[in-house]
């Protein structure tokens, strides 16, 4: 196959940015996109650029690191799916592919492709855990009975990789998908009871800080989450936040 | 800034933009019932008779200050929410391909806003400002009655103000689309079992009250009414 690509370059986080066009050749319908972006920085590299910078880890699906913006969609075309698990099959020859980093003002762009999404550490960090007393009384988690639907939907939420496709997708830069599965996988199971006000408070709050956009309903982010997270989860968010700020001492 | 407390985050903006747009959503039944009351074509009889309710009731006229605070709140929070989510992304995309995941409508939702908007300020001017202040021809031996009916049919006898009220009502029908569906899910409401009952609900009285404040101008403009 042969492409013509649009990529965003930008030297730095403070330098202007610009897409540039590349013409990639030889490029198999079995590739994985981002092998696609290896072979064209092999050739960058051999004529003395600069290759491109993008953000990527495990290349199969569960660490969340790969990001990019393809052709106007996160992680590109295709359903349940990150952007190393996207194939150049998905194209056809002579296609235009335009690659963009994730736009939002919580996901600064550090060079190139490759953005900032600390943002998302810091809300985890403000309530997205379980304070655990590691004083030598430990109670065995099979010990507490925990009905299979409940386990089973928090498991779902729980399979969040904070990617960011949320934020990027939504038209509002919001990041209430992942926040709502970082509160869910919590608040569905009795260890995440007791501290769930404290938590979707300060996760909200934190969230708010952090310049996100704010949830209009428009359900773009639960259809490009690679991870299918539901709908569901921001109306338990919701719940959960209302009935928190209403009953908070 | 802290966007915190029972007015600052950014849920709890939702949680008024649900709860005003579903209080504004029952005024919009009572609306629709009364208006429809031209259609036993007696002449506007019967609506002159409510409308006259409606204008001099004193439960009703403190409602009525309600409805206003009501608009004016969700006015203002969606122009909050509105001005946020645009500085949330500084940096637009060159390629967005927004139909592969969301409808236009739910995307639109502040324009369509202030299309309405634009609407009603144009459509209180016609009828709530001359029946509350400024004053309207008596019904003929009813004094201290107004002949709001025989308003209407002067409103409508031009084109022009017959084409704004049909296309204010057509943004109406696609903000009430997503509203109405939207105000659930914002409250915390989404159930597998009444999620489908929702959505349906909300398509059947976006198209119900539509389509109803569509067909006055209409009839009276073509004169199907006598
Ligand atoms: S909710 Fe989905 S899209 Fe958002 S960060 Fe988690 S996995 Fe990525
Ligand atoms: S590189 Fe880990 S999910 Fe894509």
């Amino acid at each position: 196959m042969k492409l013509t690509l649009k990529v965003w370059r930008q030297a730095g986080p403070k330098a202007q940015g610009k897409i540039v066009d590349y013409p990639v050749s030889d490029v198999s319908e079995d590739m994985s996109f981002l092998e696609m972006l290896d072979v064209l920085n092999d050739d960058l590299v051999r004529k003395g650029d600069e290759p491109i910078a993008f953000d990527h880890d495990c290349r199969e699906g569960i660490c969340g690191t790969c990001s990019l913006f393809i052709n106007g969609e996160a992680h590109g075309p295709g359903r349940g799916i990150t952007t190393c698990q996207l194939h150049m099959r998905k194209f056809k020859d002579g296609d235009t592919i335009y690659v963009e980093p994730w736009r939002a003002k919580g996901f600064p762009v550090i060079k190139d492709l490759v953005t900032n999404r600390s943002s998302f550490d810091r809300i985890q960090a403000a309530g997205g855990f379980v304070s655990v007393n590691t004083s030598g009384n430990l109670v065995d988690g099979n010990a507490v009975p925990i009905p299979k639907q409940d386990a089973d939907k928090a498991m779902d939420a729980a399979a969040c990789i904070g990617c960011g496709a949320c934020v990027a997708t939504c038209p509002n830069g919001s990041a209430m998908l992942f926040v709502a599965a970082k509160v869910s996988q919590f608040s569905l199971l009795p260890q995440g009871r007791p501290e769930a006000k404290r938590r979707a408070l300060a996760m909200v709050e934190q969230m708010d800080k952090e310049g996100f956009g704010n949830c209009s309903n428009t359900g773009a982010c639960e259809i490009e989450c690679p991870k299918e997270i539901s709908l569901e989860h921001i109306a338990r968010l919701n719940r959960e936040y209302l009935v928190a700020t209403v009953t908070k001492e | 800034m802290a966007r915190q407390g029972l007015f600052g985050s950014s849920l709890v903006k939702k949680f008024w933009m649900a709860l005003t747009g579903l209080f504004l959503i029952s005024f919009l039944v009572v609306h629709a019932a009364i208006n429809a009351q031209i259609f036993w074509n007696d002449g506007g009889v019967t609506f002159n008779k409510w409308a006259h309710f409606m204008g001099t009731n004193v439960l009703i006229r403190t409602a009525e200050i309600v409805l206003f605070l009501g608009l004016i709140a969700h006015i203002v929070d969606g122009l909050m929410l509105w001005s946020q989510n645009r500085t949330a992304r500084p940096v637009k995309y060159a390629a967005e391909k927004g139909s592969a995941n969301r409808t236009w409508y739910s995307a639109s939702m502040g324009i369509l806003g202030t299309l309405l908007l634009l609407f009603l300020i144009m459509h209180l001017w016609h009828f709530w400002v001359p029946s509350r202040i400024t004053g309207l021809d008596e019904i003929a031996g009813m004094p201290g009655h107004h002949d709001l009916y025989i308003e209407m049919v002067r409103v409508f006898e031009s084109p022009v103000p017959v084409v704004l009220y049909v296309l204010g009502c057509i943004s109406l029908y696609w903000h009430l689309l997503h509203g109405f569906a939207s105000a659930f899910q914002s409250l915390g409401i989404n159930h597998k079992r009444y999620n489908p009952i929702i959505k349906m609900t909300g398509a059947a009285f976006s198209a119900v009250i539509s389509l109803l404040f569509i067909s006055m101008p209409l009839a009276i403009h073509f004169k199907l009414l006598s």
